[in-house]
């Protein structure tokens, strides 16, 4: 690395000073940094805070200690290996990326997905978004105080973990959906496990609601905490629970249905008066109404019977297994399919969906290569950052661990 | 465990130094409360799930502070950003101290080979344990950590001293 390279990457000061008020430079406040290592940031976050006395004046997110270059690792791969990307993005959602990307490729080659893949995906969906939802409320909970509620939570999200191993051999990396559908059935035995876990986990859910909702220093420590009322929430681009937290009604489940979404009866949970409570009261709800969702399309799958869970375009699915050792050209196609891919039509795609988190869109741009020319996530934790500074605006120091917990960040969805 | 066995009814133990000390830092190793991406989920479930229950090896205890840590799991990938505040974490942690590379970025890059991301956490700091998986799953780390307490009983009083 040169000098000059150098001199690019160091900021000086003079260029920083915009982000603290000039008090901070007589000495009136003091500037705190948060993280990166950090037991509250939920991963890799530095949070540069500026105090006077223990009220925050000014927070300031530094991103980028996680920041892996996936997109760019994308466009060197076709579009079926880089689904295995994907994963890695946000790592308490890994479902719920697979299903982002691949409806972004089925969108740019038009492909159309069988019902039994379709519903087999939502199942999957909401048991990641039930999985990721615990992770936050363990970590946010810890972040509180309420420790044993961590213990609790992991050892429900275990379950949803054997589920995935049993239908994919790998607890969280799955790559389970494929562009066309799903990499394979769910084995015998699948139906049990979700109709048990959906047995089992109502009577838990009651548990930490009279965990938190009734322990009065838990209502200390988020009610009026965070304020953020809807309109400012919308312009500040929030999506997800924090911004139903604030009583706006966006859910893309129900406003722009994919997979399905608009064939099961299930509610937006809202609040009203968007501070930590309420967006803690309404991912809490949003758990209950996953559990309806998976019930729904389980019994869907029953109806359904068997069929193809990929689609019959072999174009974008590889020559089921069975053919190759009877068939050359079948043989030839897996080669051809694995080595090189399929070309893409050149033309721009966007998909949205709704993951734990917010909207996590996926932009892909084909140029009839079988290389994606450009992918760009649109993910909901780095948009949902920048409202830091504004809730924790002229908070108590020790708010600013319950702020971060209530907008659920995942430090790989914000770096990428 | 050892000692109790040697406990005769005369009340004293014989044994070496060397080995009471091994014996007593494998016994309570503190983790370090420090996750970097995907495999810090997983080392979350390894040590709080009660499925997993790392309280087996007495490393339930996870410290967030470096100063009060003498073992690293580096969990996930280290970006070229990161690096330079690993190393002085590791740099702030009192001897005696080991690292463990939990998954396959944190030992060689693991799927990502770019711009961004450390080939490997031994770049920067000494590690003492490879886990390989992406992520591994508890039974993996489990395993690695039970091999670096091995490793520890082998060590001799010099090398820290």
């Amino acid at each position: 690395m040169t000098a000059q390279d150098t001199q690019l990457l160091e900021a000086t000061i003079d260029e920083l000073k915009h982000l603290f008020s000039p008090r901070a430079q007589t000495g009136e406040t003091m500037v705190l940094n948060m993280g990166p290592q950090h037991p509250s940031t939920h991963g890799v976050l530095r949070l540069i805070v500026e105090l006077d006395g223990e009220i925050i004046v000014n927070a300031v997110p530094d991103i980028g200690y996680l920041h892996t270059g996936i997109e760019k690792n994308m466009e060197a791969k076709t579009f079926t290996k880089a689904l295995v990307m994907t994963d890695r993005l946000d790592y308490l959602n890994n479902m719920g990326n697979n299903l982002a990307y691949c409806l972004a490729v089925e969108k740019l080659m038009g492909v159309e997905v069988p019902e039994r893949a379709q519903v087999i995906r939502v199942i999957l969906a909401e048991l990641q978004r039930i999985a990721s939802h615990l992770v936050w409320l363990g970590t946010h909970a810890n972040d509180l105080a309420v420790q044993s509620m961590l213990f609790y939570c992991v050892r429900d999200r275990e379950y949803i973990l054997n589920i995935f191993e049993l239908i994919a051999g790998q607890r969280m990396m799955t790559s389970f959906m494929r562009p066309g559908g799903l990499w394979r059935d769910v084995p015998a035995g699948f139906e049990e496990a979700v109709r048990a876990f959906l047995d089992y986990l109502p009577a838990r859910l009651d548990d930490y609601e009279r965990l938190t909702k009734n322990n009065p220093i838990w209502l200390d420590r988020t009610k009026g905490i965070g304020v953020i009322d809807g309109p400012t929430a919308l312009a500040m681009g929030l999506t997800g629970g924090s911004l139903r937290g604030s009583g706006v009604n966006w859910d893309i489940r129900k406003a722009m249905p994919y997979s399905g979404y608009e064939q099961y009866q299930f509610d937006v949970p809202l609040g009203s008066a968007g501070d930590v409570y309420d967006r803690y009261w309404v991912r809490m709800l949003e758990l209950r109404q996953s559990l309806r969702l998976v019930d729904q399309a389980l019994a869907k799958l029953k109806r359904l019977g068997p069929g193809p869970v990929i689609t019959a375009d072999r174009k974008v699915a590889p020559p089921p297994r069975a053919e190759i050792g009877v068939s050359m050209e079948a043989l030839i196609h897996h080669f051809k399919f694995w080595t090189e891919g399929f070309p893409a039509p050149a033309g721009e795609v966007y998909v949205a969906t709704e993951s734990p988190r917010g909207e996590l869109g996926v932009f892909l741009r084909g140029n009839g290569g079988p290389k994606p020319h450009r992918v760009h996530f649109r993910t909901p934790s780095f948009i949902n950052l920048q409202s830091t500074s504004l809730m924790s605006k002229d908070h108590y120091i020790a708010d600013v661990v319950a702020i971060v917990g209530s907008i659920d960040i995942v430090l790989g969805d914000v770096d990428r | 465990m050892g000692l109790e066995q040697k406990l005769g009814n005369l009340g004293v133990v014989t044994t070496t130094l060397e080995q009471a000390v091994n014996w007593g830092r494998t016994g309570s190793m503190w983790p370090m409360l420090f996750g970097l991406a995907c495999c810090a989920i997983e080392m979350i479930s390894t040590i709080g799930a009660p499925q997993n229950d790392l309280s087996r090896f007495g490393m339930e205890l996870m410290r967030a502070s470096p100063r009060q840590s003498d073992l690293m799991i580096v969990a996930g990938r280290v970006t070229r950003k990161m690096a330079p505040v690993l190393r002085r974490l590791y740099d702030q942690m009192p001897d005696p101290k080991w690292v463990v590379a939990m998954g396959d970025c944190a030992s060689c890059g693991g799927i990502f080979n770019n711009y961004a991301i450390v080939q490997g956490v031994d770049e920067v700091v000494p590690v003492d344990v490879y886990v390989a998986g992406c992520p591994p799953r508890p039974e993996a780390l489990i395993h690695g950590l039970l091999t670096l307490h091995a490793k520890v009983k082998q060590e001799k009083l010099v090398k820290w001293a």
